[in-house]
């Protein structure tokens, strides 16, 4: 494999990676808080149709995004009501969820555009679009990294370099502030953050709501900055594959880059196979290339390189005693 | 909290929750009808109105349409009662996708490679290769569950796309005959066709036209009846109720959890593994990608709404086979999409599964004041 | 004027904690009823009691956690609501639970300032608790390493870290619940100066304990509480270990139990060296020896917690142990594949748990299904070799219900429809009727009234007296006093010593389930 194809492969893998590690942190977010959440690929899904169609309308992406938080908020909510108030089954709450999206995105899409359960393409500002990084065509002659600054780390839209910050911040956020110090507690000991006087329910509700807010990123992204629009199921189980890169990185955010990074290169592959049969002149099918984050996930899960720790206290209701 | 009666419990809280789920279906189809809002309201109220007809009439109105809901429910039935031996062991098997799909290529095996000479002997053969394959597909996240305590709903959510990508690759690179461009394995041998409703002697009497219903339907009546014998009239059954209502208690009584979660998940996966004999060998003849059609996902809602239950399961079944029936009439002849479907589904799941206190709430609320005096 | 001065000086002399009638019912139990206790400024007051006497519940009305149905809270003279968590904290209380609320995975300093954060960044915060731990690590011998994570210390640091975590809020009242029963006895010493040193620091101390030597070693006060109720409070220089093991077992009405002498045969079980441990590794059961013969009652008297339940899970199979014991003279597999219950009922062992709603039977099943329970192999359950003889596990239930009086004799009834009596009859009547050499009983009549409770004596009595042998454990000391035939006594994971029950007396047990042996109260 050539330099240029390694770069276009890099690139495409940080264009896909970031839907994941969106929705991977929230992931983080919720089950750090002792919520268990299968529920992402649902809120990516009412973001992404969100976005799409009110982006089409207003024309401005930014609106269009925060309609896709809100739309992603509202499932969050349903779901921190089941799991919280009503002490519900959480794992059935986010199953359910994914259901409810992954219909009424159809069916309002469809009531609204009329186009198969498609939106309309966006174009111009109803799209994210690339943002040139300084002296990226400057330094473009400068062997080796020029090349890998202008093709793989400038030129992406904005929710790419706002995912691969909210890593530091979500460890900053997790690891330096009381609200972190809080909320890992909660999912790990709800009674040592009861009987120190903070609300068990305020907190894993705040929690919820982060979740729904880079869950409405992810969809956004989906939607305005990976395509052009919103498609039916377009999340394709990037839900799921970004609750298997949690579980692959442990519930920590830097391993969770490099869980999202190493799926999403997984994907970048599967799109190039041509790639990998010049590379390593063995043909790799397609399909197990899709399957690979799940088959790592399970390796993980076996045990077999460090057992993952999840938050103890994730899945359960807090219930209160002496 | 008031606590409710039994009878209330069993059949008004999922009854409470279809109708809540409904309702809210009916708010859906209201807002996107065409002419909400910008004509007059009654105007979409009758969208709402015609929609429920539709769904009526497409799905019993006629023999024919109740040709394609029995197909349905019979699909249905199987994963419902899969995810309803899991649950009996407190587990929750949300790999009936994946099973039934590796269900799908026991079938394809058994039919194009062993010469049958009649249905019957074929049909029992692929059943059994379903079940098997269906059941190996949930071996592995059970024996996860049992001996790693990795929790099944994570690792049976993987093993549907692992199942869902081995399905894809062998179709494609491996199964697909020669010189066809989709894929999808040969067609069956015209010995393992199984006689469809339409086909059955006395029954086709009432099923003049062809209809995608088939023999699968009664093995399905049979699996209703041995999964009730397996889960009540037996020691096994006794051993995996034990365990579901508490594994320490089950630990007293000597049963052996490692034992009840394998058993009870290779038996689940074995039924969510057997559907396939009612889509891919009675319906469409050879094996397709994704054949299970999210049937295994709809074995969750079967399941909580039929409380667990093989009669409430089997009614259930029929119940889903209507609103998938009646949701394809409407994609047919509405401009409402099928997706109508996957909402209500979605609902189901949600009030009975996940909101079942709120919906519980609710109902103490009723059963309050009429049992005050009583108490008194 | 001199109605000021008297004002004034009842202020200064306020209590740090004054508790007014205070009661409290949990549906039908009344947990604590009418209680009034005063524990003045800069003294260790103790309160005593039996398992299940109501301490607990007074401590979690102060801590907020339950909210009294009547009475009222003083602090320091100051009539205070106390509806929450933080409103104890606010009120200056710090508790240290029995149970540490600890969060395993963060560091010692993490734990201190958890809830009581300075402001949204934590640098300050952990900078000025890791100065005030210095502090008080020098001050009161409370050093933790502030760096630790908590998974990784000692079960006596992690309480230190609880202790911190109280002052660090500033607590100037701290209670302490049970907090030596998890401790060595090195460790308990340890903590014992770290509470005097902060009495003298002015510091207001609540120790709640069933451990007699440790009231009288650390407390100025002690309040004794029995069935819900203050039954005494005394100056703890004033009194004796027996005066207070009196006062708090109290002089109960021995049950008369119809029993003739024993007639002990061969040795049926023998114990030796049995060892058991936790699910955290803590050494439970800490090297017993005892033995029973047939046709004798051996009874274990003891508080709650210092092994029995551990002991007697072990020898039902539910749990692993080490050492070594015979059942008839073969050996028990103790942790290897045939040590369960099914193997343990297969030689003719049988099992009356004391959590009988959690372990005895499945309270969602009915009578008929539960009294099969453990049993549900027996051929005699069955018709064939797969299907279950449903209409013969309704005879036999229907026979076991009315031999046992069970009410209402209705096998399709539901295990929770059941009072708490007739439970324990519908288990009792399914081990006892399997005639098994070796009885378990854990807790027989724990919540059980009185009719049954004499009926279900009379039952255990009649298998001893058909020469089988019976382990019965029990906290009621009367129940062990009329039950047994001999007594042993367990504290802290040992037998402390053994008592023919004709030459013994409710106080020298008392004596003993609190851990006081002749050699030491000497």
């Amino acid at each position: 494999m050539d330099y240029a194809t390694l770069l276009q492969i890099l690139d495409s893998t940080l264009r896909l990676a970031t839907p994941l590690l969106l929705a991977c942190l929230a992931g983080l977010y919720s089950e750090r808080s002792g919520i268990f959440d299968i529920g992402l690929e649902g809120k990516m899904l009412v973001a992404a149709m969100a976005t799409g169609a009110v982006a089409f309308y207003s024309g401005n992406v930014w609106i269009g995004a925060l309609a896709g938080i809100g739309a992603s908020m509202i499932l969050a909510l349903v779901h921190g009501l089941a799991s919280i108030t009503f002490r519900g089954n959480q794992l059935i709450s986010g199953v359910a969820l994914n259901f409810v999206a992954s219909g009424i995105t159809v069916l309002i899409a469809q009531a609204m555009f009329g186009q198969g359960g498609r939106t309309p393409p966006l174009d111009g500002a109803a799209r994210f679009n690339p943002i040139t990084l300084p002296f990226a065509d400057s330094l473009a002659s400068v062997p080796f990294v020029g090349p890998l600054y202008r093709e793989v780390i400038s030129g992406h839209t904005a929710l790419v370099y706002v995912a691969l910050a909210a890593v530091p911040l979500t460890w900053w956020l997790l690891y330096r502030t009381r609200y972190g110090l809080r909320l890992r507690a909660v999912g790990e000991n709800p009674a040592s953050v009861d009987t120190a006087g903070v609300s068990v329910t305020r907190l894993r509700y705040s929690a919820v709501a982060i979740t729904g807010i880079l869950c409405g990123l992810a969809g956004a992204y989906m939607a305005a900055g990976l395509q052009a629009g919103f498609g039916r199921e377009m999340t394709a189980g990037r839900g799921y594959i970004a609750l298997a890169a949690l579980i692959f990185a442990n519930w920590l955010p830097w391993r969770a880059l490099g869980a999202t990074m190493l799926f999403g290169f997984l994907q970048a592959l599967a799109l190039r196979p041509d790639v990998i049969e010049r590379t390593i002149h063995v043909s790799i099918p397609v399909p197990a290339l899709d399957a690979m984050p799940y088959v790592l996930t399970i390796i993980v899960l076996f045990g077999f390189v460090g057992k993952p720790q999840p938050p103890r206290a994730g899945g359960e209701p807090y219930i209160k005693e002496r | 909290m008031t606590k409710l009666p039994v009878w209330a419990d069993v059949v008004l809280v999922p009854l409470i929750s279809l109708l809540l789920a409904i309702f809210f279906s009916g708010v859906v189809i209201y807002l996107i009808s065409p002419d909400s809002p910008a004509t007059l309201e009654n105007e979409s109220w009758k969208a709402v109105l015609d929609a429920g007809r539709i769904v009526v009439e497409g799905s019993m109105g006629s023999p024919y349409a109740w040709g394609y809901t029995l197909y349905y429910a019979t699909s249905f039935i199987f994963t419902g009662l899969a995810v309803t031996v899991a649950f009996h062991a407190a587990m929750f098997n949300i790999g009936g996708e994946g099973q039934a799909q590796l269900g799908g290529l026991g079938v394809a095996l058994a039919c194009l490679f062993i010469p049958w000479p009649h249905w019957s002997l074929a049909l029992l053969g692929a059943g059994v290769g379903a079940a098997l394959f269906g059941a190996a597909w949930a071996a592995i996240p059970a024996w996860m569950q049992a001996k790693r305590g990795s929790h099944i709903v994570i690792t049976t959510i993987m093993f549907n796309y692992i199942g869902a990508a081995l399905i894809i690759y062998l179709l494609v690179y491996v199964l697909r005959p020669v010189g066809q461009m989709d894929p999808a394995t040969a067609n069956f041998p015209p010995a393992t066709h199984l006689p469809t409703l339409h086909e059955i002697p006395g029954l086709n009497l009432i099923f003049t036209k062809k209809v995608p219903a088939n023999v699968s339907l009664f093995v399905a009546l049979v699996a209703c009846y041995l999964v009730w014998v397996l889960l009540w009239r037996t020691q096994l059954g006794y051993e995996i109720r034990a365990f579901g209502k508490s594994p320490e208690a089950a630990k007293y009584a000597g049963i052996s959890g490692t034992r009840i979660i394998m058993v009870s998940m290779l038996i689940s996966g074995g039924l969510s593994g057997l559907m396939s004999i009612n889509n891919v060998m009675g319906e469409s003849g050879r094996l397709l990608q994704n054949s299970s059609e999210g049937a295994g996902f709809i074995g969750i809602a079967v399941a909580l709404m039929g409380r667990n239950h093989p009669l409430g399961v089997l009614l259930a079944a029929i119940l889903f086979g209507f609103l998938y029936q009646g949701g394809a009439e409407l994609g047919l002849w509405t401009s409402i999409p099928i997706e109508l479907r996957t909402v209500v589904q979605g609902l189901v799941i949600l009030f009975t599964g996940a909101l079942d206190q709120m919906v519980r709430m609710m109902l103490g609320l009723v059963f309050r004041p009429a049992r005050k005096p009583e108490a008194a | 004027m001199q109605g000021e001065t008297t004002t004034g000086r009842q202020e200064t002399a306020a209590p740090a904690i004054e508790l007014r009638g205070i009661s409290k019912a949990f549906g039908s139990v009344q947990a604590n009823k009418d209680i009034s206790i005063k524990v003045a400024r800069g003294t260790i007051h103790g309160i005593i009691g039996e398992n299940g006497a109501g301490k607990s519940t007074l401590m979690s009305i102060l801590y907020g956690f339950y909210r009294a149905d009547a009475g009222e809270i003083l602090i320091h003279g100051t009539p205070t609501q106390i509806p929450d968590s933080q409103a104890a904290i606010r009120a200056g209380i710090g508790m240290v639970f029995q149970h540490f609320k600890l969060v395993n995975t963060f560091t010692v300093l993490e734990n201190v300032i958890l809830g009581a954060e300075d402001g949204p960044l934590l640098r300050p915060s952990l900078a000025k608790a890791r100065k005030l731990l210095g502090d008080l690590a020098r001050d009161y011998e409370l050093d933790v390493d502030p760096d630790a994570l908590v998974e990784d210390l000692s079960v006596g640091h992690q309480q230190r870290v609880e202790i911190l975590k109280a002052l660090y809020r500033q607590a100037d009242i701290l209670i302490l619940d049970e907090p030596t029963g998890v401790l060595t006895p090195d460790e308990a010493d340890h903590l014992f100066r770290i509470l005097r040193g902060l009495k003298e620091q002015g510091k207001t101390i609540i120790i709640i304990t069933h451990k007699l030597r440790e009231i009288m070693e650390i407390t100025d006060t002690v309040s004794v509480m029995r069935r819900g109720q203050m039954t005494a409070t005394v100056k703890t220089a004033g009194t004796s270990p027996e005066e207070l093991a009196e006062l708090m077992v109290g002089r109960k009405v021995l049950l008369d139990v119809a029993k003739g002498p024993a007639n002990p045969g061969r040795t049926i079980l023998e114990v030796r060296d049995l060892r058991v441990r936790d699910e955290n590794g803590v050494e439970r059961v800490k090297g017993i020896d005892l033995h029973i013969r047939a046709g004798e009652i051996l009874g274990i008297a003891g508080v709650a917690g210092n092994g029995q339940s551990e002991l007697i899970k072990v020898l039902g199979g539910i749990k692993k142990g080490t050492g070594s014991v015979l059942l008839n003279g073969a050996p028990l597999d103790l942790s290897g594949r045939a040590a369960d219950a099914e193997s343990r009922r297969e030689k003719g062992v049988a099992h009356v748990p004391e959590d009988r709603q959690h372990l005895g039977m499945i309270l969602d099943f009915t009578a008929w299904e539960n009294l099969a329970f453990g049993y549900q192999g027996d051929p005699a359950y069955h018709r064939n070799g797969f299907l279950m003889d449903n209409d013969a596990m309704m005879k036999d239930a229907l026979g076991k219900m009315e031999r046992f009086d069970v009410r209402p004799p209705i096998p399709t009834l539901q295990g929770k429809s059941f009072s708490g009596g007739n439970q324990q009859k519908i288990i009792l009547a399914r081990e006892l009727e399997r005639n098994p050499d070796l009885l378990l009983v854990g807790q027989p009549t724990r919540g059980v009234d009185i009719g049954a409770i004499e009926f279900i004596h009379k039952r255990i009595v009649e298998l001893r007296d058909a020469g089988k042998a019976v382990l019965l454990v029990s906290v009621e000391l009367d129940e062990i006093l009329s039950m047994s035939d001999r007594i042993a006594v367990m504290f802290d994971g040992r037998i402390m010593g053994e008592r023919d029950p004709d030459q013994t007396n409710e106080r020298e047990l008392g004596l003993l389930m609190a851990g006081v042996t002749n050699e030491t109260a000497a």
